[in-house]
């Protein structure tokens, strides 16, 4: 540290590190734990939150969202469109900031990390499809060209993480780990990013060590109370909800539901809450000829609108709400949570549940005594998820909809979608971007290669997919909403998903953390903070 | 499970038969303790073949539950329905009474088809490597040798396993009741086969079975008429207690989450979804299955242990 | 005694070599391991490179040998849920249900003897009876009710023992052990009950019954009758002579303990194979299944023979036959 004070980088932070250092000389621990497991260390490898909320502490992207979802500076310190270009994205890099292991960052960092995130075993290429080269202009600056001019790019930049090209051609990491065919590579156990902490050690699925990182640049800037995070995945519920109140761990992710009560009573532990950006619903095959999973031949059912109707009012999200959910949700008639632009009252309202005229939908739409069909659904994946799943179950049998549940882990259940294999599902989304366009490309456009990836429907409209296409390049705000509410008014119309509602989120802790909750549920640890007492 | 040792069962099988008349009912009516629990398999036994006519509602019908109805304490009317439930529901609206009733229904089928599955093969199996001998004798009992070295959870929890990689996926809940009795059938059939084996052999060396074979009777007679009878007796030891282990096999695959779906819950799969609920006082949720299942385990354990005892005197 | 060893020997690969070829069977036919490796998107051309890059186009037996020369160096594949390779991930995992086990096994042996003595001796005191009553319920409670009790008492109501996990651990070489901290201790207690519980209770059992028949024996008579004294009677000789089917009973739990383990893990969330082998099958992880399998055959086959070879070296009247563990559920 003397060396350090010595140095050209210069007092302040100098000042910076020691004054951290007096707080750390508490040497606190945070023990927390949540359901799932990071997938893989590698930052590029998976758009999944718990991998995203992991790789947040060790990795930095360009710019984050602070705790209340707006974006702040992070390895970018000021961003804006070319005044001559709206096509290019200058970025300005903080200056002095290093990798874990010394190295300083750059911008030819910045244009390799970029540029591996956008291959083809990324992830995370689906965020970056508008974008046509990334260049350096000199040592902490970078241009971004997209095809058209992409006003909201910077939304798209958030979970993309930065790696240090030199430490990646040293272990042979240059591509992302390819997930789906099973690969590994040096960086699924290793890291190596400028976050505020760093790896000490992993055992996937059991525990996962990190120190505070003492070169971080955002000492003095950001709380850093914390010098050791362990994190222990728990997958049951119950049992993460014990490790709470028996002391083991300080915070968890999800409290279930049903404990919430249990948690705010007991001495020392406070829960806190917030709307998640997440929304749960139930997509449904429109496309195909056929069902696979039915007794129904030769046509699909899902294909006829007034079937979608009928299961949509036959859905009572009220009921849901209060019995599944405790009342720890809120019901909705739309697949984006309020945080994001594009979202209104109107679309948000839902019908009333009405099993009347759902059965005449029924019988006008030639189904009268009804039909079955197999819902998959995840049951380690959302608040409640299998319970979600069977309450629907029941609903929809009352109108004759006979449903088989098949309720499994989310590792054996996304591929059923990615891979369209089911014809009904349930699904969560949320909105990284905090803009309609996201939803609009992952879930609504026909499924390409960059396009609809998560898009099980079948569901395919020309049209719509035009529209959805021009967003990217508006540059005038207004007309672009404008554009977004059609959209949307025309997706409602068509009921191709079965919005149910959006999640809260509960996070247990004890009482003298300081900790807001964050609405993609992704902690961000260099914000805890401690209360004075204690 | 106990202290099983059947080579003493078997020498005394000779005798089951006249013991039947007088000794057995007499330590029945002995024993206080085998009266309760044979009351306890009996009522539910009964209650749980007649489940469809003695409960308010059909719990593996989802179109029949209502979600309002959800978390009602037990003795107590709900505030939205009005409907009152004896045992409480559960968090879907189940009512309780009704979702053991149909719970220890599929325990008990599933606990008493893998036993006579079991029995079957390994009686059979039993009857063919005692009256055979030879190669089929050493195949089968070597065979039975490393079954036998490894648990029977984990053989049936392999089976199950590869049973659930091969069958489609759409298929999979509708085979799950087959699939867990074919695993815990399986899995423990052999000792059926070495109690029946050895009697057989005991058997083969009287004189009235080699006279029989001299004369010519054909070799399926004699193991039915001559060499079964004899064997019943430790047989039925076996199966009773294969049965409490056959239903905490079940409930143990169900509560492993790998047993049957959760839309028609046994015994396992209720204590399975009470357990979510053990922190937040909804305890009716969790106890009421686990009493039964210990209930019925527990009773079927000791009529077992007593059916034993009862035919080894020696141990009285 | 050489001929006997070789053919125990023997007999142990040849077990091994059947449950190879199930691990095989699942590992080549379950699932499409082309489509797990490649995705759906895949070609013909691909997928037929891929078939000829993993020596799936060849005869079965040469796959069958080519599974087992891999399978003895520890190659196992990738899993496919992890996508790390399963000798990996297994090898992590094993400290932690080995720690556990050998815990749950001595506290089995110590209290399952104890008692066995115990209620062998005072047939009819009361102490007796309860201990047999408790011992009953005890094996007619599904092992996850006895977790969830525990947790439920100690855990949660009274805070006194952690609820799930190995708490802290330190690495030493490739083993990670509980062991040596505070809060691994007292981690271990819970699940160590949880597991050894069933395992006592049958050790207890045997040792009764073993007792009660050896102090019927004759010689017991005769060394009453001689005038020793009930105490060198009861241990000097009585015990003693039940003390070979225990120990070799005990042995073979060991495996039973570690087979049990994945209900025990579940229940506590204890991070070993058993945890891993249950969401393996959730998951239809075949490599991790197959290795799995094959991990315990391993254990339980070295485990049985290792017994075999004890008993005959301390008991050649037994070279034949020896007790089994008759009913190890």
């Amino acid at each position: 540290m003397e060396a350090r004070l010595l140095s050209p980088l210069g007092v302040a932070l100098g000042f910076a590190v020691a004054f951290a250092a007096t707080f750390e000389a508490d040497a606190r621990t945070l023990r927390w734990a949540a359901a799932g497991d990071s997938l893989t260390l590698d930052p590029h490898a998976q758009n999944e939150g718990p991998t995203h909320t992991m790789s947040h502490q060790i990795y930095e992207p360009l710019l984050q969202r602070d705790m209340e979802g707006q974006i702040i500076p992070a390895l970018a310190t000021e961003w804006a469109p070319l005044e001559d270009d709206p096509e290019v994205w200058e970025f300005n890099l903080r200056e002095g900031v290093t990798f874990h292991d010394g190295t300083p960052f750059t911008a030819d960092d910045v244009v390799f990390s970029l540029n591996r995130a956008m291959e083809e075993s990324s992830g995370m290429k689906t965020l970056l499809a508008s974008v046509a080269e990334v260049s350096k202009v000199d040592d902490h600056t970078v241009h971004v060209r997209t095809d058209g001019p992409n006003p909201l790019l910077p939304n798209n930049l958030t979970n993309l993480f930065m790696m240090s090209e030199a430490w990646a051609h040293e272990h042979g990491v240059e591509m992302p780990q390819d997930f789906a065919a099973g690969e590994e590579n040096y960086a699924v156990r290793n890291t190596n990013g400028t976050g505020a902490f760093r790896l000490v050690s992993r055992e996937p699925d059991s525990r996962t060590v990190l120190e505070i990182n003492p070169d971080y640049w955002g000492h003095g800037e950001f709380p850093m109370e914390i010098s050791e995070l362990i994190f222990t995945p728990i997958q049951s519920a119950s049992t993460r909800v014990a490790a709470l109140l028996s002391g083991e761990v300080d915070l968890i992710l999800d409290v279930p539901v049903q404990d919430l009560d249990r948690v705010s009573e007991a001495a020392g532990l406070d829960v806190r809450t917030a709307p998640q950006n997440r929304t749960i619903f139930f997509g449904m095959n429109v496309g195909d000829d056929e069902l696979e999973h039915s007794d129904v031949r030769g046509e699909n059912p899902f294909a006829d609108v007034r079937v979608r109707e009928a299961l949509n009012i036959a859905l009572d999200r009220e009921a849901i709400q209060q019995v599944v959910m405790r009342g720890q949700s809120a019901p909705t008639g739309v697949i984006v949570p309020p945080f994001v632009n594009g979202w209104t009252e109107d679309l948000d309202a839902y019908p009333e549940a009405d099993l009347e005229r759902a059965r005449e939908l029924m019988v006008e739409a030639g189904y009268g005594d009804g039909f079955t069909v197999t819902l998959h659904c995840p049951n380690d994946r959302y608040i409640n998820d299998e319970g979600i799943c069977q309450a629907a179950a029941g609903m929809f049998g009352r109108i004759g909809v006979r449903v088989d549940l098949e309720a499994q882990v989310k590792e054996r259940h996304f591929p059923l979608i990615e891979n369209l294999q089911t014809d009904f599902y349930l699904l969560g989304w949320g909105v990284p971007t905090y803009d309609s366009e996201y939803v609009f490309n992952f879930l609504y456009h026909t499924q390409t290669d960059r396009y609809g990836g998560w898009n099980a429907t079948r569901y395919s409209n020309p049209d719509m997919d035009e529209k959805i296409q021009s967003l990217s390049s508006m540059v005038d705000i207004d007309a672009r909403d404008a554009l977004i509410a059609d959209i949307w008014e025309e997706a409602k119309n068509e009921v191709i998903y079965l919005p149910i509602h959006h999640q809260v989120l509960n996070w247990g802790m004890k009482s003298e953390i300081e900790f807001d909750v964050q609405p993609e549920d992704q902690p961000h640890f260099k914000f805890l903070q401690y209360t004075a007492t204690n | 499970m106990t202290e099983t040792l059947p080579k003493p069962a078997m020498e005394r099988s000779g005798r089951f038969a006249r013991l039947w008349g007088s000794d057995i009912a007499w330590s029945y009516r002995r024993s206080p303790v085998t009266i309760v629990a044979s009351i306890v398999v009996a009522i539910l036994i009964v209650a749980a073949v007649f489940a469809p006519w003695i409960t308010p509602q059909n719990p593996f019908n989802p179109a029949g539950l209502n979600l309002m109805d959800g978390f009602t304490p037990p003795m107590t009317a709900n505030e939205f329905s009005g409907n009152f439930f004896v045992l409480g529901t559960d968090d879907q609206g189940r009512d309780m009474y009704s979702a053991i009733l149909y719970g220890a229904r599929i325990s008990l089928f599933v606990g008493v088809m893998a036993v006579l599955f079991a029995a079957v093969l390994g009686v059979t199996l039993g009857l063919l490597a005692g009256y055979r001998g030879g190669w089929l004798d050493t195949v089968i009992m070597r065979i039975a040798d490393v079954q036998l070295s490894f648990p029977a959870i984990l053989i049936a929890l392999m089976i199950f396993g590869i049973a659930r990689g091969f069958i489609p996926p759409g298929s999979r809940d509708q085979m799950a009741v087959w699939v867990l009795i074919i695993s815990i059938g399986l899995s423990d059939w052999v000792q059926y086969a070495r109690t029946v084996r050895g009697a057989t052999f005991v058997e083969m060396r009287k004189d009235y079975v080699q006279a029989a074979r001299l004369i010519g009777v054909r070799p399926l007679k004699i193991m039915f008429r001559h060499v079964l009878p004899n064997v019943m007796g430790p047989v039925l030891v076996i199966a009773t207690i294969g049965l409490a282990l056959a239903i905490i096999a079940e409930a143990t695959l169900s509560y492993l989450g790998v047993g049957v779906p959760v839309t028609s819950p046994s015994l396992g799969t209720l204590i399975r979804i009470g357990q979510d609920f053990l922190f937040s006082g909804e305890w009716w949720i969790i106890l009421f299955p686990a009493v039964t299942l210990l209930a019925l385990a527990l009773s079927v354990n000791l009529l077992g242990d007593w059916l034993r005892d009862a035919l080894n005197p020696k141990l009285r | 005694m050489i001929a006997f060893v070789l053919r125990r020997f023997a007999q142990a690969v040849i077990v091994m070599l059947a449950v190879a070829l199930v691990a095989f069977v699942m590992f080549r036919f379950m699932g499409d391991p082309i489509t797990n490796l490649l995705g759906q998107d895949a070609t013909v051309a691909d997928r037929q490179a891929m078939m000829e890059r993993l020596g799936l186009d060849r005869p079965m037996p040469v796959q069958y040998f080519d599974f087992i020369s891999r399978a003895v160096q520890g190659d196992f594949g990738i899993s496919y849920r992890m996508a790390r390779p399963v000798s990996e991930v297994i090898l992590e995992r094993l400290p932690a249900t080995l720690e556990l086990a050998a815990v749950s096994g001595l506290m089995a042996l110590l209290l399952g003897v104890s008692f066995g003595v115990y209620t062998a001796l005072r047939r009819d005191g009361w102490l007796s009876h309860v201990i047999m009553t408790v011992s009953l319920i005890g094996v007619s409670l599904p092992t996850f009710l006895i977790g969830i009790l525990l947790i439920w008492v100690f855990a949660v109501e009274l805070g006194w023992l952690p609820s799930f996990g190995r708490g802290e651990t330190i690495q030493i070489g490739w083993w990670r052990t509980g062991f040596l901290t505070e809060s691994g201790l007292k981690s271990l207690i819970l699940p160590a009950i949880t597991l050894g519980l069933f395992q006592m209770t049958l050790i207890m059992r045997l040792v009764r019954s073993e007792m009660l028949e050896v102090l019927r024996t004759d010689y017991i008579r005769f060394a009453r009758a001689r005038g020793l004294s009930s105490r060198a009677i009861n241990f000097g000789h009585a015990l003693k002579n039940t003390l070979v089917p225990v120990i070799t009973i005990t042995g073979l739990q060991l495996g039973a303990i570690i087979a049990f383990a994945i209900i025990t893990e579940t229940v506590f969330q204890w991070p070993g194979v058993g945890l891993l082998f249950i969401n393996a099958i959730k998951f239809v992880d075949v490599p991790v299944m197959s290795a799995y399998l094959l991990l315990i055959a391993l254990i339980f086959v070295t485990i049985n023979l290792i017994v075999d070879l004890l008993y005959y070296a301390v008991d050649p009247r037994l070279r034949v036959e020896r007790p089994k563990a008759a009913d190890t559920t």
